[in-house]
């Protein structure tokens, strides 16, 4: 079974309220270190999490380019895609 | 001021910081007495916080050579070694450090942060892949984005996450390169470097050890945490740096991979920065030479190490997982570790504050180094007074609840 966009997308999710220590409403537009007030090694961190669960590793120069969930998941599938 | 907008949120925090009087970020040694004392706000100061590990700083034979090389070649080099030349220091330095590792070539760098800079750098190209332990120190991350490779990082020591890594890599084109630390500066955390090692020889591959704080402290010789696991085979690149157990300034690698030296003229941070000094040069090759000639200075010092540790392990700190020249305690939160810091201070201690992202898994650390030249009774001392300032601020139990913390420092004395 491939992951599709939607189940990748439902991955972010589910790995950030998993690890955000309160509740905070997540959609694509949501802005990594500004709404979620990650720092840099929180991010890669958080990253390292859906790697694991992807079976893929994201390079640190696209994880530096990432601004929100939306551009993750965009970075995610085409990973994904070239597996 | 909108240049520096971008670090409103920062500046807010580093101004609060200055005005409480005691920030850690911006301290002043007034005189520096010793390896292990300073004068700091007019206050003579135990110094627990240096990366001084063998206190060669004030060694006599040490300072002799720097004095001799300085009077004879001069204050500095005023120039870069591909553009103004080599002194005969420079390759005698380069010489006797890849003697000391059993190597064939050496080089040598004007910092350690450059080492690292200058040999991830020019080790990877674009078509190549970085494998970089994830809590790795900044020069490492640094070097690695100074470079046009690829890459990643696999979870803090785990061997397993790296085979991860080198198998998704498995069928992808150019040379991996993996990167580890002996000794992590932050919680003073040794490296499972036998399993990386046989994570290497099973995916194919280079490893590169950074030994900056285990140089001078683990291995029969010194050498590091290679020589003490017993791998130094399947190490292809050793880093290190002269600021710490050396007691100077600079960096170097090691290697005995045919075609090195074609590095120093692709490696930028070798080739566009002034060489070092004739001074410290000299300096450096005479303590490495104290470095092989006196172990016991390497026996004191994993002895201090040990008392530090279990001292503040026993008074209910937590403390990092294994014993080390680095000593941190965790603090609850950043504020907690500037009062507790600050504390200490105005009680004549000298630690530093270690945050993130700095530090791994968002801690704050109240961080220790020891150095052999510490004696028994002001390691006792440092230690007294972390309980006092742990108990007064309740980071700790109180004297009479926990009779084993007492006990546990007093079989530690």
């Amino acid at each position: 079974m491939s992951d599709s966009g939607g189940d990748i997308r439902e991955i972010i999710f589910e790995t950030l309220r998993s690890s955000l220590p309160r509740p905070v409403e997540l959609s694509e537009q949501t802005h990594i270190v500004d709404d979620l007030g990650l720092d840099s090694v929180a991010v890669m961190d958080f990253v390292m999490e859906i790697e694991d669960r992807l079976d893929i590793s994201v390079p640190l120069d696209k994880i530096a380019e990432i601004e929100t969930l939306g551009d993750l998941l965009a970075v995610l599938r085409d990973l994904k895609a070239h597996v | 001021m909108t240049l520096f907008a971008k670090y409103a949120a920062l500046a807010a925090q580093y101004s609060r910081l200055e005005e409480t009087g005691a920030n850690p970020f911006n301290v002043a040694f007034e005189t520096v007495l010793s390896p292990t004392e300073a004068i700091i706000g007019g206050r003579t100061t135990l110094l627990l916080g240096t990366n001084n590990y063998l206190g060669l700083t004030y060694d006599p034979a040490v300072i002799a050579k720097s004095v001799e090389a300085t009077e004879l070649s001069g204050t500095g080099t005023t120039g870069s070694r591909i553009a103004n030349g080599s002194y005969d220091g420079h390759r005698g330095l380069e010489r006797a450090l890849a003697d000391f590792y059993g190597r064939r070539h050496g080089m040598v760098f004007s910092t350690g942060y450059q080492a690292n800079l200058g040999i991830l750098s020019a080790l990877a190209g674009k078509d190549d892949h970085l494998i970089l332990d994830a809590d790795s120190h900044a020069s490492i991350y640094d070097g690695s984005r100074l470079g046009h490779a690829q890459v990643t990082r696999f979870r803090h020591n785990s061997p397993e996450d790296l085979a991860n890594r080198l198998r998704r890599l498995k069928d992808t084109p150019g040379e991996k390169i993996i990167v580890v630390e002996g000794i992590y500066s932050m919680l003073g955390d040794t490296a499972p470097l036998r399993e990386f090692a046989a994570v290497k020889r099973e995916y194919g591959g280079y490893l590169v050890v950074d030994e900056a704080h285990s140089l001078g402290v683990l291995g029969a010789t010194g050498r590091g945490l290679a020589e003490e696991a017993g791998v130094e085979e399947d190490v292809d690149f050793i880093v290190g740096t002269f600021s710490k157990s050396l007691g100077g300034v600079g960096g170097f690698c090691v290697a005995d991979i045919d075609g090195f030296d074609i590095l120093r003229v692709v490696s930028r941070p070798y080739m566009f920065t002034a060489s070092l000094p004739p001074g410290v040069i000299a300096a450096t090759l005479e303590a490495l030479h104290q470095l092989r000639l006196r172990p016991g200075l390497r026996y004191q010092l994993n002895a201090n190490a040990r008392r530090l540790y279990d001292g503040l392990a026993g008074l209910g700190f937590t403390v990092g997982p294994e014993p080390s020249p680095v000593v941190s305690t965790v603090m609850p939160d950043p504020d907690t570790a500037f009062a507790f810091w600050s504390r200490l201070l105005a009680a004549g201690l000298y630690t530093n504050v270690s945050l993130p992202p700095a530090t791994p898994k968002g801690l704050a650390l109240l961080r220790c180094s020891v150095s052999a030249a510490h004696s028994p009774a002001q390691l006792d001392h440092a230690i007294a007074l972390f309980a006092a300032a742990g108990r007064e601020m309740g980071l700790i139990p109180p004297v009479d609840a926990p009779a084993w913390g007492e006990r546990d420092l007093a079989a530690a004395k």
